[in-house]
């Protein structure tokens, strides 16, 4: 299990956005996906997730809706708002620059 | 969405749960995370157990989130509320816009109503609530003496009856523990009449002499140098003198190099020690209506012979009340007597707050201003509820069709009550403006003799106590209309005319209600402002014992070395020039006139037995020949001054009919032998005069020649027939010629006394009055607002019946009588609660009985004529319908 601490700071929102910008989830959808996707190397703990989540809601970055799941559950899915998907390119064109950034530095050769 | 259990649609029925939100989502991520595990080949009770380990502290996340989501429902009400409001607002604009007629008359009605709250507020506020403009002012508290005297007596005694020695003064300030510091000051005035020469024309500087710790106690800082120093105080000391900020700024320039200059007052250099600050306004706290220029140290040596010469000013210690420092005084002053037999009075003492002592007179007049103030915002309310409910009436299909349309009655209750706040918004707005308007005159009007007048002004109390009586006026006057409006049957108003006979009825009633409620109050308050009217015209009516009119008055100076002889001499040639004058017809000359200053001396008949501690106290003037007739006063019996009464010839003295009544009863005093300083002659009785305002009657007084007594200050008073402003010129050149030191003055009428006396009377009556004139205004505008509007609504009723043979004073008939109920009902109400005001007012009154039966008859005469009249208009317009037309319509 991967703690929270173990996600590069301030990432987590950036994943949590770029999940629910494909498609409206549910948390337990969203925490799913994310190991899917990753390849199980991005794990995010439930303490983590819910809290995160309902930041970014009360940001007004996602929003909630109560819908009905495939197997007839009530869940609450999220989905991405405008000012979210501003936010999102945002973070992401931030997380590019970091990610480039750091990558040139550990490809420096040693002399 | 069929798949839904059923509870669930209706569970979020009664509005958003956001905890409930948070519990149901973990549960969800709970039951997912079990399936999960189970699919993975876990046992159902240990996949529970298991997915509640990797949750990890559930509680927390679910705390967490609830408080987010809670914010976040709280929000979201906020914005939708503020939507709404703006979204009212907006349509309130909207609305009014389009009736520009009607919001312009609410507006204006509401600024009036606001308006004049808001100013009178101010008043009462600054004179009445608003502790005095020092320090810990509540510490302060003011010293009356001649307790033991009743009032009447006290009364005739004057200023001096209330008045404390010096030896007196020092005796409590040696022997009290109450009091951190108690000091005093001249409140005679008179001889501190200063003539400031070497800088220009000779002033006038009117000053006041004060204890060396008067401002000390007071609690004042000087604006710049400093406060009297102990030498200065002394006997013999060095001469110095502190301005008032405003003489500073007029006759220095404000120039701040003049501490530590000399200046010439009474030919005698003086150093200007300090300026006191702008705030620092004697005048306005102790003296109502005198401008004071200039402090002088009151020396006590100086002072200790000549009498009551100080009033008592005290500062408390802190945590000491005044029933305390009373009951020290009680006991000190008792002591001070049995320890000095040679004391002319006990002074026993009366302590009350400096405020009490300030403002205490006025607080009837005050509140009862208030009321009056108040009593018209009811009425703006009233009527414009009124007004309101009419427009409501007619906007009845508006709201049904916004009904229909799904808005809710609270809804619609919340965009009526905004329209009135918008409305009473505006009103505010102008109404401050008003309210500006009138403080700033208020406060500039100097000759008022109201105290702490010169510091009213709309300040943040006064700004609040607006905000106040806007927002509730707005509540008062929209609840009805907005309760109306949001009720009543939604289908009977679309199906209906839009005129309702049912509900129209019950609106009438309503309406009718209002109407009658608003003609009671504009009944009382009519009735009040008649009583008070008719005694302040039962004041100007009071035989004044003087003639006032075509004469007219003025200070003046001269320099008599302290010789009788010479001053005798001196103002002999001026009255000898004044009266060649052309149009001058006779002149004198006073120490003090009526209605102002005044001092009292020990009068007694000779051979007469007096019982000990008895007030043998008379008024004093000391005054030229020729006096009493420029002044127009009656000598009923024996003869006025003249030059022969020499300092060496026999002492006489003039006496009024009260000293007459008092120490001769029933006897003729002329050529009676008086005691006053020492044997003197009555010479004549003159009629009695107001001495101390004009609503009492005059005390023992005694008039004594200028060549056998010292006098306190001239005034120079000239009858004449033209107006004072042509003589003013020729008096001052003759003045200037004999005395070059003659400080520059007005010839003022000396009506001017008459009304600075009568001023509050007058304030307080104008402003009632003009309240009541706007109440009974706003009563028959609402009149007639009820009575047209039935006949609008009757319209159709009115031609049918003309149609059927009724003639047109027959119709009229019918609407003025339905007038005139609406208003007799009000007036019945009204003129029971006039009697309960008016017997709470009585105090106020002078001449006036409280049921006085005149005023009473002429203001329902009056209500009675103008609803009359706001009947009339519409029974007009009733009886000039045409029967066709009317019936055609609709």
């Amino acid at each position: 299990m991967s703690k929270p601490a173990d996600l590069v700071q301030g990432t987590l929102d950036l994943l949590l956005l770029k999940i629910v910008a494909l498609e409206p989830l549910h948390a337990w959808a969203i925490s799913q996906r994310l190991k899917q996707v990753s390849g199980e190397i991005l794990q995010v703990s439930d303490g983590s997730l819910y809290p995160a989540l309902h930041k970014l809601e009360q940001d007004g970055w996602i929003k909630g809706e109560w819908k009905v799941t495939e197997n007839g559950r009530r869940a609450k899915f999220y989905s991405l708002t405008r000012p979210g998907r501003r936010a999102l390119e945002r973070e992401a064109a931030n997380w590019e620059r970091l990610a480039g950034a750091i990558s040139q530095v550990v490809r420096l050769n040693e002399v | 969405m069929g798949r839904i259990p059923l509870w669930r649609r209706y569970a979020r029925l009664f509005g958003a749960d956001p905890a409930g939100d948070v519990n149901d989502e973990l549960q969800f991520h709970l039951e997912a995370k079990v399936g999960d595990l189970i699919d993975r080949g876990w046992p159902p009770d240990t996949a529970r157990r298991e997915a509640e380990r990797q949750f990890g502290d559930i509680q927390a996340v679910r705390e967490a989130g609830e408080r987010m989501s809670k914010e976040k429902e709280r929000d979201k009400q906020r914005r939708d509320y503020l939507g709404a409001c703006v979204q009212d607002l907006r349509y309130a604009f909207r609305t009014l816009r389009r009736d520009r007629g009607f919001t312009l008359i609410t507006v204006l009605i509401l600024a009036l109503g606001i308006g004049a709250n808001t100013a009178v507020f101010s008043v009462v506020n600054t004179v009445l609530l608003r502790p005095l403009p020092f320090p810990n002012a509540q510490q302060l508290t003011w010293f009356t003496s001649g307790r033991s005297l009743n009032s009447g007596l006290r009364e005739a005694a004057g200023l001096s009856g209330v008045t404390y020695t010096v030896a007196a003064y020092e005796e409590f300030q040696r022997h009290t523990r109450s009091f951190q510091s108690v000091t005093s000051y001249d409140p005679f005035f008179g001889d501190a009449e200063y003539t400031l020469t070497g800088r220009g024309e000779p002033q006038p500087v009117a000053s006041v002499r004060v204890a060396g710790n008067f401002f000390g106690t007071l609690g004042v800082q000087p604006a710049l140098g400093r406060f009297f120093s102990k030498e200065e105080t002394q006997k013999n000391g060095r001469p110095a003198v502190l301005l008032s900020y405003p003489f500073w700024r007029r006759q220095f320039g404000g120039d701040p190099t003049i501490v530590g200059q000399a200046i010439t007052l009474n030919k005698q250099s003086v150093i200007v020690v300090g300026v006191l600050p702008a705030s620092f306004d004697f005048g306005s706290v102790f003296s109502p209506g005198m401008k004071v220029d200039a402090y002088v140290p009151a020396v006590m040596d100086n002072l200790r012979n000549w009498g009551n010469t100080l009033a008592i000013v005290g500062r408390l210690k802190p945590g000491v009340s005044v029933t305390q420092a009373q009951e020290e005084a009680d006991i000190l002053f008792p002591q001070f007597k049995a320890a000095h037999p040679e004391w002319w009075g006990d002074y026993t003492s009366t302590v009350t707050g400096l405020k009490d002592f300030v403002t205490g007179k006025l607080r009837r007049s005050l509140i009862v201003l208030w009321c009056a103030v108040g009593m018209i915002m009811l009425i703006v309310c009233v009527n414009l509820s009124n007004l309101l409910l009419a427009r409501a009436v007619a906007r009845n299909k508006e709201f049904a069709m916004r009904r229909a349309l799904g808005a809710g009655r609270g809804r619609l209750f919340r965009q009526l009550l905004t329209e009135s706040l918008v409305l009473s918004s505006a009103g505010a707005l102008l109404g401050l403006g008003f309210a500006y308007a009138l403080t700033l005159y208020i406060a500039h009007q100097g000759s008022i003799a109201l105290p702490l007048l010169s510091s009213v002004r709309v300040d943040g109390a006064a700004l609040t106590w607006t905000l106040l009586i806007t927002v509730s006026g707005a509540v008062f006057f929209g609840l009805a209309p907005g309760l109306k409006a949001s009720a009543g049957s939604l289908q009977d108003t679309l199906k209906d005319g839009g005129q309702g006979m049912s509900s129209g009825r019950r609106h009438e009633r309503l309406r009718s209600v209002l109407v009658v409620s608003e003609m009671a109050l504009a009944c009382v308050l009519l009735v009040g402002a008649g009583l008070l009217l008719r005694s302040f015209l039962n004041v100007l009516d009071v035989d004044l014992g003087f003639q006032p009119s075509r004469a007219a008055v003025i200070k003046i100076a001269y320099d008599d070395g302290n010789s009788r002889a010479r001053r005798g001499a001196i103002l002999q040639e001026i009255l000898r020039n004044i009266d060649s004058i052309p149009g001058v017809e006779s002149a004198g000359i006073t120490d003090m006139l009526p209605l102002g200053r005044n001092r009292s001396w020990g009068l007694k008949a000779k051979g007469r037995a007096y019982r000990k501690g008895e007030n043998l106290s008379a008024l004093v003037r000391i005054v030229t020949p020729d006096y009493l007739s420029a002044m127009g006063m009656h000598l009923r019996k024996g003869r006025d001054f003249t030059w022969q009464d020499t300092p060496k010839s026999a002492q006489v003295v003039i006496i009024n009919e009260a000293a007459a009544r008092r120490f001769w009863p029933g006897e003729d005093p002329v050529g009676r032998i008086a005691l006053v300083e020492g044997e003197t002659r009555v010479i004549g009785v003159i009629s009695n005069v107001r001495e101390h305002s004009l609503e009492v009657p005059a005390g023992p007084e005694m008039y004594l020649p200028v060549t056998q007594a010292d006098p306190e200050g001239a005034e120079l008073v000239v009858r004449t027939k033209l107006p004072p402003e042509a003589l003013d010129s020729s008096v001052m050149k003759t003045l200037r010629l004999l005395n070059p030191a003659q400080p520059a003055a007005e010839l003022r009428p000396l009506q001017q006394i008459v009304d600075h006396a009568v001023s509050p009377r007058r304030f307080f009556v104008l402003l009632v009055v003009s309240f009541a004139v706007l109440g009974l205004v706003l009563a028959s505008l609402g009149i007639y607002g009820v009575i047209s509007y039935s006949v609008t609504r009757r319209t159709q009723e009115i031609g049918i019946r003309m149609a059927l043979g009724a003639t047109a004073p027959q119709v009229q008939f019918t609407v003025i009588a339905k007038a005139l109920r609406l208003a007799v009902i009000g007036i019945a109400f009204g003129t029971i609660g006039s009697f309960v005001v008016a017997k709470w007012i009585a105090s106020l009154l002078f001449g006036t009985r409280p049921a006085d039966p005149a005023t009473f008859a002429g203001i329902v005469l009056l209500l009675g004529v103008v609803s009359l009249i706001a009947g009339y208009i519409p029974a007009r317009r009733a009886s000039h319908i045409d029967p066709m037309i009317a019936l055609r319509n609709n």
